[in-house]
């Protein structure tokens, strides 16, 4: 070491080389600092991925970027600072489209492994659904950009013999996509093409052709699935001397959801002990004659009378629950969203095969209910208190959870309940 | 890296861009061949410079190009209508060119006229104050051959206050070479020792001390120095680097000259925002003046006698270049990404050269400081902040436009200046700065009492904010946007994030990615669909960004945010879903009008 200097790191002290890149300094001493874009004797930081930020004499920075000197208080492991970089990792999760069972590099990828290690299972970000391309026009290489984290590292480290980049950022923002020029690409040797692979953090960059050598890694998490329990957030009024009373509907949906309602078989008759459907297709009650606890809610609202039913039920009943796909994001009828609604009127109505020729009149009165310009799942029109998933949701698990609610009881989902595939 | 004889043939790279777009209106498949073989780099290297600007585009944008600005200050004026007139007038949609490419419409941001919305950009001309009817007129005279340069309009200084005489620093009498001469008098060391005592820091926001700034690209010994003029003003709400390059381009020029002295610098070049075009055969004008007089060029007479010579730089619609690396690299013909400040320009900037990089009016300062001398200059304003600042004023006031004001006025002074209208919340320093209510309306525009960033960050509860933030100075690069009861401050902050989901460079995750999910979470927010947690959430997650983003435009994308919750709670409790079992954004007559007119049709035609 030619110029010691004193460094403090979690307040513990070290004595670092003067103007060591700060990401080995530490790991020189035993300190793991997270990395993604930072790799071995490199000329300059590219600090894109952010995921060594570090706290350096009460700044955040990134430590790939930093020179150890004299006196400098650095801080590594606060739980803040560990937060940030989880978030960080999960955030490149909801940015790309990573699908790590079929991918190439699994196993052997340095953000499936940031993401063991730091313990996520879940991205606390909702997916961005980028619209990216998988390109295999190169010779060589193949892009796949759902798995580019865009390190830059290609960018900075893959030039042909002649000085040119083969790997270029385009675009900008959100927007920001890695892209090959076929032209270079096709000057690289094999061995140059290989070390492409390699310098890619994650499975973006591949030999086409190549099978990997490294074993797939150990995946725990697909195989146990991550059981939640569900909190109960309103609760019934839960007096003995009654029953608890339940009603349901179907909005626009195909009625398959109260199909499997009845697919538990004779528990119904252990259901109905303590049950009491009021307002239902079962029963065939057609208005509410009392305050419900619970209201099941089938299919989102298309039309006008949706609409009221739903609004209906909500003062009418303590606990709103959707169930299946159509009340939750509005499902098949939805759709039609995507398509003018003039469209579709004149489709279903005037040049479909099945009307009737010369009709020329879309069925309308001020007692039919009017359609809506969209197909709203039921949370966009009032608060949806639980939401059970499926397409139909199973029956077991619409009771179970039917029953917990009203018993205030706190239950768990297993994984299996969930799988539909 | 490159290396650096093509690095430097790479400067002149988005000029050559600038002739193409101007010229043919687009850079097509060849022309990319072509200039990316004249300057020795890859097709898709340069496909990547020229999808990073805005204003460069790949296929034609029409004879007449329309940037219409879509930042906030243009919707609170008729944006809706204009943004119609001109869509019926063409007939096609925003983000369109009309079949016979005669004209094209596109969106942009902040266009630096802020005074005079709703404004628009036609082939880079200004047109200010627009309304539908103004719309039809423009499109009718173009259409019949009008020439843009006779219709187009001359942006109003609107400077609508300056302090007394003597205490007026820039919009006084300017008599160029008045201060230049004092250069005799100055060596550069004396030049940057009387920055020093100035205390003039940088206008454009940063406030980094100007003559520590100068005194360390002097010290860097290196054959070549730069000084570079930062005229990038993209900072929404922002144009008095506009007014002043307009109405005092001598003062800019002699700035950056006495600059150039001091540093040892012998070159200056002057970045002008593409939004900015129409005021670059003025500068020219006078750089050309200012070499016929024999101030520029060779031997300039001072102390010590010095070269300097100045160019012009055009960026491309790039905000981000606002920032001092990302403009180097912009003018080094690469996109425009903020460096990781492993170097500071003053130590390898341009070309790797050491660099001066200062904003517009912390250069006009410099002229001002020598020829009304230090003593009197330090009499100015406060004791941290001696001197006066341009506020460029826009929003709900009587009288929008510039404001030189001594430092140390109080804010609610300052608003009575302005004849604010029922003040409710203030954009202070632009989109980067802070929301600022009633209760920061006692605290003073200067930079006393500072607290360090994170501390202000730290406090979360509005009382304490109040007691702690009192005394504390209110500093701005420029920005000064003020909005009435009425306005909906969480549609401002949506167009805020919409900003800074448009103009974020895309190199670091956090400020890519976290903007893009806050601002569907602000969205989701305007359709009543979040609740309490969801702003739990928006707090966690905009301290993420803030604290890892990569540069200034990052760190500081989500400061009005996390300020304006803060500050209004109850405009963000309005809208959450748990306040109420319905939701009162949904509306069963909006949502069944489309069926009642096709309705109607269906029978008109049919029936």
């Amino acid at each position: 070491m030619d110029n010691p200097v004193n460094i403090i790191i979690d307040g513990k002290n070290y004595q670092v080389e003067q103007g060591r890149n700060l990401v080995e300094a530490a790991k020189e001493n035993g300190i793991y600092i997270p990395t993604l874009c930072h790799f071995h004797n490199q000329k300059h930081a590219l600090g894109t991925c952010r995921i060594c930020t570090v706290n350096v004499n009460g700044k955040f920075t990134t430590a790939c970027s930093t020179k150890a000197y004299e006196g400098m208080q650095i801080e590594i492991n606060t739980p803040e600072l560990t937060n940030t970089r989880k978030a960080l990792i999960e955030m490149l999760y909801a940015e790309g489209n990573h699908f790590c069972p079929s991918c190439e590099k699994s196993g052997n990828c340095d953000l499936q492994n940031l993401g063991y290690d730091m313990g996520i299972s879940i991205s606390r970000f909702p997916h961005v659904f980028g619209d990216k391309l998988v390109d295999f026009n190169p010779k060589r290489l193949m892009m796949e950009s759902n798995r580019c984290i865009l390190c830059q590292r290609c960018v900075e480290e893959i030039k042909t013999k002649d000085g040119k980049n083969v790997f270029s950022f385009a675009h900008r923002g959100v927007k920001t996509v890695v892209k090959i020029d076929y032209e270079q690409e096709e000057k690289l040797t094999e061995a140059e093409a290989i070390r492409a692979m390699n310098t890619c953090p994650v499975g973006a960059i591949l030999v086409k052709g190549m099978v990997q050598e490294l074993p797939f890694g150990d995946r725990k998490y697909d195989l146990r699935g991550n059981n939640k329990t569900v909190k109960i957030r309103r609760k019934v009024n839960t007096s003995k001397d009654r029953k608890f009373i339940v009603a349901t509907t179907s909005l626009a949906g195909c009625f398959g959801c109260h199909m499997s309602l009845l697919d538990i078989d004779t528990d119904i008759i252990d259901l109905i002990e303590i049950v009491e459907f009021n307002k239902s297709p079962l029963t065939d009650i057609k208005n509410f004659s009392k305050q419900c606890d619970i209201g099941l809610i089938e299919g989102g609202c298309a039309n006008s009378e949706n609409i009221h039913v739903l609004k209906e039920f909500r003062k009418k009943c303590d606990i709103l629950i959707g169930f299946g796909e159509c009340a939750i994001m509005g499902g098949i009828p939805a759709m039609r969203n995507f398509v003018p609604l003039k469209e579709c009127l004149e489709e279903a109505y005037i040049h479909g095969v099945t009307s009737e020729i010369g009709a020329n009149t879309i069925p309308n009165h001020e007692d039919i209910p009017k359609l809506l310009n969209n197909v709203y799942p039921c949370n966009e029109i009032v608060k949806i208190d639980y939401f059970i998933p499926g397409c139909p949701p199973n029956a077991n698990h619409i009771w179970k959870a039917v029953k917990n609610i009203l018993m205030g009881e706190e239950f768990s989902i297993a994984h299996e309940e969930f799988k539909y595939d | 890296m490159t290396n650096k004889s093509t690095s430097t043939n790479r400067t002149q790279l988005m000029n050559v861009l600038w002739d193409i777009q101007k010229k043919r209106r687009y850079i097509s498949g060849d022309d990319i061949t072509k200039i990316a073989k004249e300057f020795n780099m890859s097709r898709m290297e340069l496909e990547g410079v020229v999808s990073f600007y805005h204003f460069f585009h790949r296929s034609d944008v029409g004879k007449y190009t329309v940037y219409l600005n879509n930042s906030i200050i243009s919707r609170l004026n008729n944006y809706k209508e204009v943004k119609e007139a001109f869509q019926n007038e063409v007939g096609v949609k925003f983000g369109n060119v009309t079949g016979d490419k005669l004209f094209g419409l596109f969106k942009t941001s902040c266009i630096g006229l802020s005074d005079q919305e709703t404004a628009a950009l036609i082939n880079y001309r200004p047109f200010t104050n627009l309304t539908p009817i103004r719309v039809k007129e423009i499109i009718t005279q173009l259409k019949n051959g009008a020439s843009i340069d006779e219709i187009c309009d001359t942006p109003k200084d609107n400077i609508h206050y300056t302090p007394k005489e003597s205490k007026t620093v820039f919009f006084k009498k300017y008599t160029p070479f008045t201060s230049l001469k004092k250069l005799a008098e100055f060596s550069p060391d004396e030049i940057i020792e009387l920055v020093k005592k100035s205390k003039l820091s940088g206008r454009g926001g940063a406030f980094f001390p100007t003559g520590l700034k100068w005194q360390l690209c002097k010290q860097n010994k290196s054959d070549q120095k730069y000084i570079i003029c930062n005229a990038d003003e993209g900072e929404p709400g922002t144009f008095k680097d506009r007014v002043l390059m307009n109405k005092l381009p001598g003062l800019l020029l002699e700035g950056m000259i006495m600059a150039g002295y001091a540093v040892g610098a012998t070159k200056g070049i002057v970045y002008l925002r593409a939004e900015y075009f129409y005021l670059k055969e003025k500068l020219e004008r006078t750089i050309e003046d200012f070499n016929v007089k024999g101030w520029l060029g060779k031997n300039i007479d001072a102390k010590i006698p010095f070269d300097f010579e100045i160019d012009i730089h055009m960026g491309a619609g790039a905000y981000v270049c606002g920032e001092e690396t990302a403009l180097i690299n912009s003018m080094e013909g690469k996109r425009g990404e903020p460096s990781t400040k492993e170097f500071f320009p003053v130590e390898k900037g341009f070309l790797g050269k050491p660099t001066t990089v200062n904003n517009v009016e912390t250069l006009c300062a410099v002229p001002r400081i020598l020829e009304m001398g230090l003593e009197k200059y330090l009499k100015i304003g406060t004791e941290a902040t001696p001197g006066t600042k341009l506020l460029s004023v826009s929003g709900d006031c009587k009288k929008p436009g510039i404001y030189e004001i001594e430092w140390g006025m109080k804010l609610k002074d300052f608003l009575i200046l302005i004849e604010a209208e029922n003040p409710h919340f203030i954009l202070f320093n632009g989109f980067a700065g802070e929301c600022l209510s009633s209760a920061d309306f006692d605290r003073e525009i200067s930079g006393e009492n500072l607290l360090a960033e994170h501390i202000q960050f730290e406090l979360n509860d509005p009382i304490q904010y109040a007691r702690k933030m009192s005394a504390v100075g209110l500093r701005s690069g420029g920005s000064f946007m003020v909005f009435n009861k009425d306005r909906d401050l969480i549609q401002i902050l949506k167009n805020i994030s919409d900003f800074f989901v448009a103009e974020s460079c895309g190199v670091c995750v956090p400020c890519r990615t976290g903007n893009f999910l806050l601002n569907k979470k602000i969205y989701k927010i305007m359709l009543c669909h979040a609740d309490a947690n969801d702003l739990v959430e928006i707090n966690e997650w905009s301290n993420i960004i803030k604290q890892s983003s990569r540069c200034g435009l990052g760190k500081t994308s989500t400061n009005c945010l996390l300020t304006a919750m803060l500050k209004f709670p109850e405009e963000f409790n309005k809208y959450l879903l748990a306040e109420s079992d319905f939701n009162h954004s949904f509306d069963i007559n909006k949502a069944t009008e489309e069926y009642n007119t096709i309705i109607n049709e269906i029978e008109s035609t049919y029936g």
